[in-house]
This record gives structure tokens, sequence and C-alpha cells, in this order.
């Protein structure tokens, strides 16, 4: 079946790359000036024991491609190694911090897709005056980096006003989501600009195609004309935007995070970069690589269901 | 009675000069077969979309369209609703932009009639596979995309989409411009055969004189926004009234008297941001005379046929008995 | 000629951001002014920008401190300026690096074909993984904070994005008759390429790293926001950030706000600038 062998060719794509991802992951380490040894241990006591601990948990001794293929093996099995700063496994680490963070990025997800597509709409449908304010508004938004509106955000409304807690997580959902309102909002203002733009040009490529004309001669009800032959026809864009979105998602995390010291995984790779822990900034950023490359895939695979011209064949559309 | 009667119809764009389409008046009776024929600019389209009250935004029509006894120039939205689905049905020019590349063709076809709760889905689909066989299209088509059949079997799914609210009147706009030539000639066949079969009444827009003369009853002239010309079909082409039809003539290859020398028409059409004094054609005209360029002519009757008529001031002459190659 | 009803698509986007529009002037004209303000930042900034004088702490607008001071009673003014050079040279330099190195790169894939065009895109596709972001982090994790290591990292994680752009650039200008012509007439690929195919193709790329640039600003802020980027005494927006977070919480979220806006403001300028210009140069080739 075709839908099959493009999944199986994306997804040994996919594992190529992700390879390759690894191996800068894992090798950035030697790049480091001195030996990996006192890299890994800058700034703490390095007795002989320390030093042979952490020869032996990164195989030091061995040739550098069985060390790789080692470690390789680890992270297949989950084992990220030991953080350094915390001094337990990487990967309990991260399943207590992950929930968090995946918590905060649905969220902002769910503001993104709501506000940003209505707003396109909105723009693109009404014209005139609403398309001029939110081309400016969305011009702003887009001008505004996470962490500046996290800190604006945290001033008017957790301090001036004290309708949010400025910080923390909380403990249980209906408190984690009050927590975490704020960051969400901060998270999405950039995304939201960025989506509304993208749905309102792409609506209104899709409005001045003569197929609209032909739906309201054929007497097409305004509502559905909108729906059915422009936004219809604009989600393919909107589909191809949401990988990008969600990249740029993962990544101002961290910024988030450390703005409203949410303890996620945004946050642990801030501390871990920080006080040079070394195997957890590896872990963080395989997961956030292999996350976004999943998104890809997942946006590859519903593109021809959104747009039947595009023939699952052809791979991916390299420019 | 007549399924489509426009009177001096105006349709004023912002910031032209003129009005675009300027007293238009046109009539298409049950069953007839009409020919609306000028160059692109001419507002020939614009008057024919404008029968289903598709005009451009800002736009701003006067007169009467009556289409079947009802003005759509006055009509709200939901009764204009009704007479898009049932009574009047256009056919575009280029099926390959009139119909949504990422919906299914039976999506297409019935989505008018089901939106507007006129039928069933199970009805409409019902109707769509036998409008597709009288079109000679495969009904397998319902479950296929545009993308996936040829340009002229997709015009043909466009007629049957146009003749799925079973209407009084067709406008067909350029139907087979954006086709190959062997394509053209099936569509066009097609057009007839169903004319015949369903009794229809149709408006056909095009800029191809012998198209026009082939499949149609009688003919309007359409320049710079008015009726130069209009008269049964055979008559207007053996002895036109009008220099612009004469010179529209003179400009087609014809394939019964070849060597004969083509003769184009100098000069352009007037442009939408001047206003017109006299005749429009006046500046292009080869017999113009003083009174051209001061008096818009009125439409005048020929001498004992008084169905064709044509807007000019030496038209008399012209159409006593010379040929239309003069 | 045809009549309205003929639509052309994309006149609508056009329309949003007429290059000549007020905003459009208005924001370039910020960019002028920002540019002076910075090479002037040491005679225009009333103080030193990093003198300590805890005695105004968190102090208000006044006539001796005209935007107020920072938690260690430094001249929020005074940082703002001087803050400008290293805000703005560290993005000229990811703009500046990713533009040479990608139009480098880019041409000679385009020209060239075969194992380095191939080369090329397998690498893109990798770098494309890491967000440039992610990237800086972790070659900062490994080679400790300072200005250089993230511009570095940007402009490795921006390099694609240009040579892309040009790849197909040069493509698309190679299929151009006046290319062949040259080519008749003796001239050699180097010498085309630099000679006529840059020129014409310099306009979209020049655009599109204005608008770089922008982006470029908005993730060295944010390290500089983590504490990753600038060192701590540098004036430096994202870093007068970092430091007025707490003043924030605490209730004088002056310090911290004017930064803030002053990010916002330059990447708005930039985008619009950027924007305006890619604009005009899409007109002009129609």
């Amino acid at each position: 079946m075709n839908v099959l062998r493009f999944v199986v060719r994306r997804l040994a794509e996919m594992a190529l790359t992700l390879l390759a991802a690894s191996f800068v992951v894992f090798g950035a380490l030697y790049l480091a000036p001195g030996s990996p040894a006192s890299f890994l241990l800058s700034g703490r006591s390095a007795s002989p024991a320390a030093i042979a601990a952490i020869n032996a948990q990164y195989h030091l001794d061995d040739p550098f491609a069985v060390r790789y293929l080692r470690w390789l093996g680890d992270v297949l099995r989950g084992d990220f190694g030991r953080s350094i700063t915390y001094r337990t496994d990487v990967s309990a680490l991260l399943t207590d911090r992950l929930p968090t963070t995946l918590l905060l990025v649905a969220m902002t997800l769910t503001v993104v897709m709501v506000i940003g597509l209505l707003l396109g709409r909105l723009a693109a449908v009404r014209g005139g005056v609403t398309d001029s304010a939110v081309l400016v508004g969305t011009t702003f938004a887009v001008g505004t980096p996470s962490f500046v509106a996290a800190v604006l955000l945290q001033g008017l409304f957790a301090v001036r006003l004290g309708w949010f807690p400025s910080s923390g997580d909380g403990d249980g959902i209906a408190d984690m989501l009050w927590h975490l309102t704020l960051p969400a909002v901060a998270l999405a203002l950039y995304l939201v600009g960025m989506l509304a733009r993208v749905t309102r040009s792409a609506m209104l490529d899709a409005l001045a195609g003569e197929h609209v004309t032909v739906a309201r001669s054929r007497g097409v009800p305004e509502r559905q004309v909108i729906r059915r032959h422009v936004l219809r026809n604009a989600l393919g864009t909107v589909l191809t935007t949401a990988g990008l979105i969600v990249s740029t998602l993962l990544v101002s995390t961290i910024l988030v995070e450390s703005a409203f010291s949410v303890g996620g995984v945004g946050q642990l790779l801030e501390l871990a970069t920080t006080t040079k822990d070394f195997p957890t900034v590896q872990a963080i950023s395989l997961i956030i690589v292999a996350l976004f490359m999943a998104v890809n895939l997942v946006v590859d695979l519903l593109l021809p269901l959104v747009d039947p011209r595009i023939a699952l064949t052809s791979g991916r559309s390299s420019a | 009675m007549n399924v489509l009667d426009i009177t001096d119809l105006r349709i004023i764009l912002p910031g032209s000069a003129r009005p675009v389409v300027d007293g238009v008046g046109l009539t298409v009776a049950a069953g007839e077969t009409v020919a609306l024929v000028g160059e692109s600019g001419s507002g020939k389209t614009l008057t024919s979309r404008s029968v289903l009250g598709l005009l451009p935004p800002g736009a701003r029509a006067e007169g009467s369209i009556r289409v079947a006894g009802d003005d759509v120039v006055t009509m709200d939205s939901a009764r204009l609703r009704a007479l898009r689905t049932s009574t009047a049905a256009m056919i575009f020019q280029d099926p390959r932009a009139a119909i949504n590349p990422l919906r299914r063709i039976g999506d297409f076809l019935t989505e008018g009639v089901v939106s507007n709760k006129t039928l069933k889905r199970a009805t409409a689909t019902a109707r769509a596979s036998e409008l597709l066989r009288a079109v000679g299209v495969d009904e397998g088509a319902l479950r296929r995309y545009p993308g996936q059949v040829s340009g002229g079997m997709l015009q043909r799914v466009m007629i049957a989409a146009a003749l799925m609210g079973d209407p009084a009147l067709l406008l067909a706009d350029e139907p087979t411009t954006a086709l190959d030539v062997t394509t053209q000639a099936e569509v066009i066949a097609l057009l007839t055969r169903l004319r015949e079969r369903f009794g229809t009444g149709m408006l056909f827009v095009t800029h191809d004189l012998d198209l026009a003369a082939a499949i149609s009853d009688r003919v309007y002239v359409m320049y710079a926004g008015r009726i130069a010309e209009t008269g049964p079909a055979t008559e207007l082409f053996a002895r036109p009234g009008h220099p612009y039809t004469a010179g529209l003539l003179a400009s087609t290859p014809r394939l019964d008297a070849p060597g004969r020398r083509l003769t184009a028409i100098d000069g352009r059409p007037p442009d939408l941001r001047t206003a017109l004094t006299g005749c429009p054609f006046a500046p292009r005209c080869p017999s113009s005379t003083e009174i051209c360029g001061e008096r818009a002519p009125l439409p005048t009757a020929a001498p004992g046929r008084p169905d064709h008529r044509f807007a000019c001031h030496h038209g008399r002459r012209l159409a006593e008995g010379s040929p239309a190659d003069a | 000629m045809s009549t309205v009803l003929v639509r052309r698509p994309g006149l609508a986007r056009l329309r949003s951001t007429d290059p000549r529009s007020p905003l459009h002037v208005l924001c370039v004209g910020f960019v002028g002014v920002l540019t002076l303000a910075a090479l002037l930042a040491p005679w225009l900034a009333p103080h030193d920008p990093n003198a300590v004088d805890l005695g105004n702490a968190l102090a208000g607008t006044s006539a001796h401190h005209p935007l107020g001071a920072d938690a260690a009673g430094r001249d929020t003014l005074s940082r703002l300026l001087v803050g400008a050079r290293t805000s703005l040279l560290g993005p000229l330099g990811v703009v500046t690096f990713s533009t040479v190195t990608g139009v480098a790169v880019g041409m000679a894939a385009a020209w060239r074909g075969g194992w380095l065009d191939s080369v090329l895109s397998r690498s893109a596709e990798l770098v494309f993984a890491f967000p440039g972001l992610l990237l800086a982090i972790l070659i900062i994790s490994v080679y400790g904070e300072g200005l250089v290591a993230p511009v570095v990292a940007l402009a490795v994680a921006y390099f694609p994005y240009v040579s892309r752009l040009t790849r197909s650039l040069v493509l698309a200008e190679r299929e151009r008759p006046y290319v062949s012509a040259y080519v008749v007439q003796g001239n050699g690929a180097l010498q085309i390429c630099l000679r006529h195919v840059l020129p014409n193709i310099a306009p979209v790329v020049l655009a599109q790293a204005t608008i770089s640039f922008g982006y470029a600003l908005m993730d060295l802020a944010g390290l500089s926001f983590l504490g990753l980027g600038v060192p701590a005494l540098t004036p430096d927006w994202g870093r007068m950030v970092f430091d007025g977070q707490s003043a924030v919480q605490q209730g004088y979220p002056l310090s911290a706000v004017l930064p803030c806006v002053l990010i916002v403001l330059t990447v708005v300028a930039f985008n619009v600038a950027g924007e305006g210009w890619a604009d005009r140069v899409a007109r002009r080739d129609r």
C-alpha cells in the first residue's frame, strides 16, 4: 500500500536524521576545551573516586566509536545517565517534570489554535478596519519575544493586579491550570500573531479563487462558502505552520518556564546549562529534537488528507 | 415568456468615469439560445454575472434584470440564493479554477441544492449521477477529486452541476475558451443536445463570432458596455448593420472564403477612466462623421426587419445590401 | 482593459505592507535613530552604565536619572544606550556571518549541483531539526557563557535558511537567458556569479537578512535573559530584563519594562522594514 510505504520511508528518514542529531549532541562534549572528564566535573571536587566514576559512567577509557554506541544503546533503552547536579537518573528527573511542560504546551497550543485561527479568519473575512487592527496587533505580537511577554504579564497581572500567581506550578490540576495561565499566555502571544497572519493570507488567497465565486453563484450560503471553500483551502498552509509553531513553542518553554519558575523540562534545561550538567542538557536536547521531528512527521502524514493534490509518494518537498 | 429580460441595465464601478455596462437591454426566451459577443472589457462577462447577482465589491446595478419574472436587482439575499440554486445557473470559463480542487466532484455537484435544502442528500446524489451520465461522464467520478480527471471531463462536470437545480436559464461564460479544440467541439455539441433535451434558455457569452453563429438563435454584439447590434444570427452575420460587427467579421478568418484579405480594426476600445460622448466606436470607425462624436446613436431597426437593430448613425446605409466583407 | 472581475491573487497581501505606508517610514526612521544612538552611546549616556549607587536603588524618574535606576542604582538610560551596542552588534554578527556563508555555499551548490548540493541539503535538514536557541544552549553548555559562542551558534542555525533561499534564487536566475548569453560569450562561472547573478539576487537576500535580524535579536536577548548570553556586567537589553525581573516582582517594573519595550520596538521595526523591502522587490520582479 502506498501510504504504508510512505510512512516507512519517512520513519527511516526520521531515524537517520535523529541518529545524526544524537551524534551532534554526543559529540558536542568533545568540542569542550580540556578532557571530557574535567569538563564534566568542572568546578566540582575532582577526587580520584569521582573521576573514576565519571570514567566508568561515560566509558571514557573506550575508543570514541564504542563510547558513542554504548551511550546510544543506553539512550535507546531510556537511560540518559546520571545528572551531575541532582545526583539522580536524568530519566527520573524528566518523568518528574515532563507532565508540567506537556500541560503547559497543551494549554498554549489550545490558545494559539483557537485565537490564531479566529483572528486570521476575522481579518480575512471582515477586511477593512478589523483587518488593519489585526495586522497592527499581530505585527507587535510577532515582535514580542516570549520572555518579554512573560515579564510584562508578570508585572501587570501577577504583581500589580494580583490575579495570578507570579511563579511556581501549583499542586493539583486546578491549581496547576491557574499557575500556568500566565505562562501559557506569554508563550501564546507570539504564536497567535504568527498563526493569525498565516491564516489571514492563506484565506485571502483562497478568497480570491474563482471557485469561491462559483460556490456563491450556486447559492451556497456565505457561511458555508467561508467554511468549505476558504477556511478548508487554507488548512494546508495552517497545518504546515503547525510544525513550526510546535518547534518554536518547545524552545520558548525554556525562557518562559525560567521567567515564571515553573518546574518543567524547560527550566531544567536552563538550570542544567548554567550548572554545566551535561547529561541532562544532552537528554533534553535530544528529546526536543525528537519531538520536533515527530510533529513534522505527523504534519507530513496529515497533509495529503487535507490536500488531495499532494501525493504521498514524493517524500518531502525540498525546495 | 422570457426566462431572462434585462432592461436598461447600468453597472457602475467605483473609480470609473462611465458605467461599465450602459443601458443594456437583452432577452432570452424559454428554450432559446442567445449569444452575447464582444471583446474582453466590453462588459459582456459582467452583464452575464449580474444576472446571478454576482457583482464585484462596490459595484452598483441600475435598471432591471428579470429572471423568470423576478427582478434580481432588488432581490434580498435569501431569494437570490433560491434563484441561484434552481432558476438560473452558470457554466464558468475555466473548470480547473472554478471547481475547488480539495473537494470531491460529488460534493461539488450536490452542494448547492443540499445546502439550501432543495433536495435531500440521497436524492441529490442520485440526480448527480444521472446528470453525469447525461453529460457522458462515468458516475465513478463522484468520488474522485478534480485533479484526477481531464479538463474536458471537468467542464462536463461543470455543466452537470449547472443542471442540478433544473434551471430555466443557463448562463455560459466562454465555456470552451480554456479547453483544447477537439474538446471544445464536444462540449458545444453536448450543450446543444442538453438544451433540446431539457428545454432551458441559454445566454452564451463568447468572443468567438463563428461559435456564436453556430450555436445561437439570436446574437447581441456588445461594445464598450453598450449593445451595438442585435438580430437573428443568420441575418446579423449575413448583413451586419453596425460597422463594429462588420469589422469583427472582416477580421475573422473564414474557411469558405480562403484568400480573402483579413482586416484588423484599428485602435483600441475606450478606457474605463474616460467618459464617453457620442458613439463609443467613433474613434475607430471607418465611416464616422461629425455627428458620431457628438451624439450617441439610438438603436434602430433595419428596414423591414424589426428584429435586427443596431446603434449607428450610418448603420442603415451599411445594412442595406452591402455584403459582410465590404 | 479587462473587466474588474479578473482578480489578481496576492494583490490584497501587498496592500497591507505598502513600502510607502507611514508605518514603514516610521520603522525605517526608528532603525536609523537606534543605529545612531548605539554609535554615539558613550557620548550620549549621562552616567557610567556600570556605576553602582545603592542609595539610588530602584529610583523612579528624576532629573538626575531620567529613566530611573535599577536594583543596583545603575542609571537605566545609560544602560539602555550603551546596551544598544551589544544588543545590535550580536544580531549583526549573526546575520552577517550566516548571510555571507549562506550565499557562498548556496550559490556554489546551485551552480555546481552534484555532491555539494546533496551534502548541503542533508546537513541543512539536520540543522533544521535543531531550533536556533537549542543549538545555542547546547554550545553554550560546552563552551560557557559569553558573546561569541551564542553568535556563532545562531549563525550556524540560521545559515541553512540563507543557503536554501540563495540556492533556489540562483537556480531560477540561471534559467534566465542573460546567463546563457554570458556563458556563450566565454565568461567564467565565478565572474558571472559575482558580477551578474549576485547583484540580481541581492535585494531578496538582504530583505530576508533584515527580517532575520529581528529574529536574531529575539534569540540573543532570550539567551541573555537566561543569563547565558553576555557576561554579567555588560549592559545589554536582554540582560537588563533578567536583572530587572526581581524588581518587577517587588513592584518596581521600570528597569525591566523599558528594555522590554525597546526590544519589541526594534524587532517590529526590523520586521516591517524587511517585509516592506521584500514586497517592493517582489513587485519589481513581477
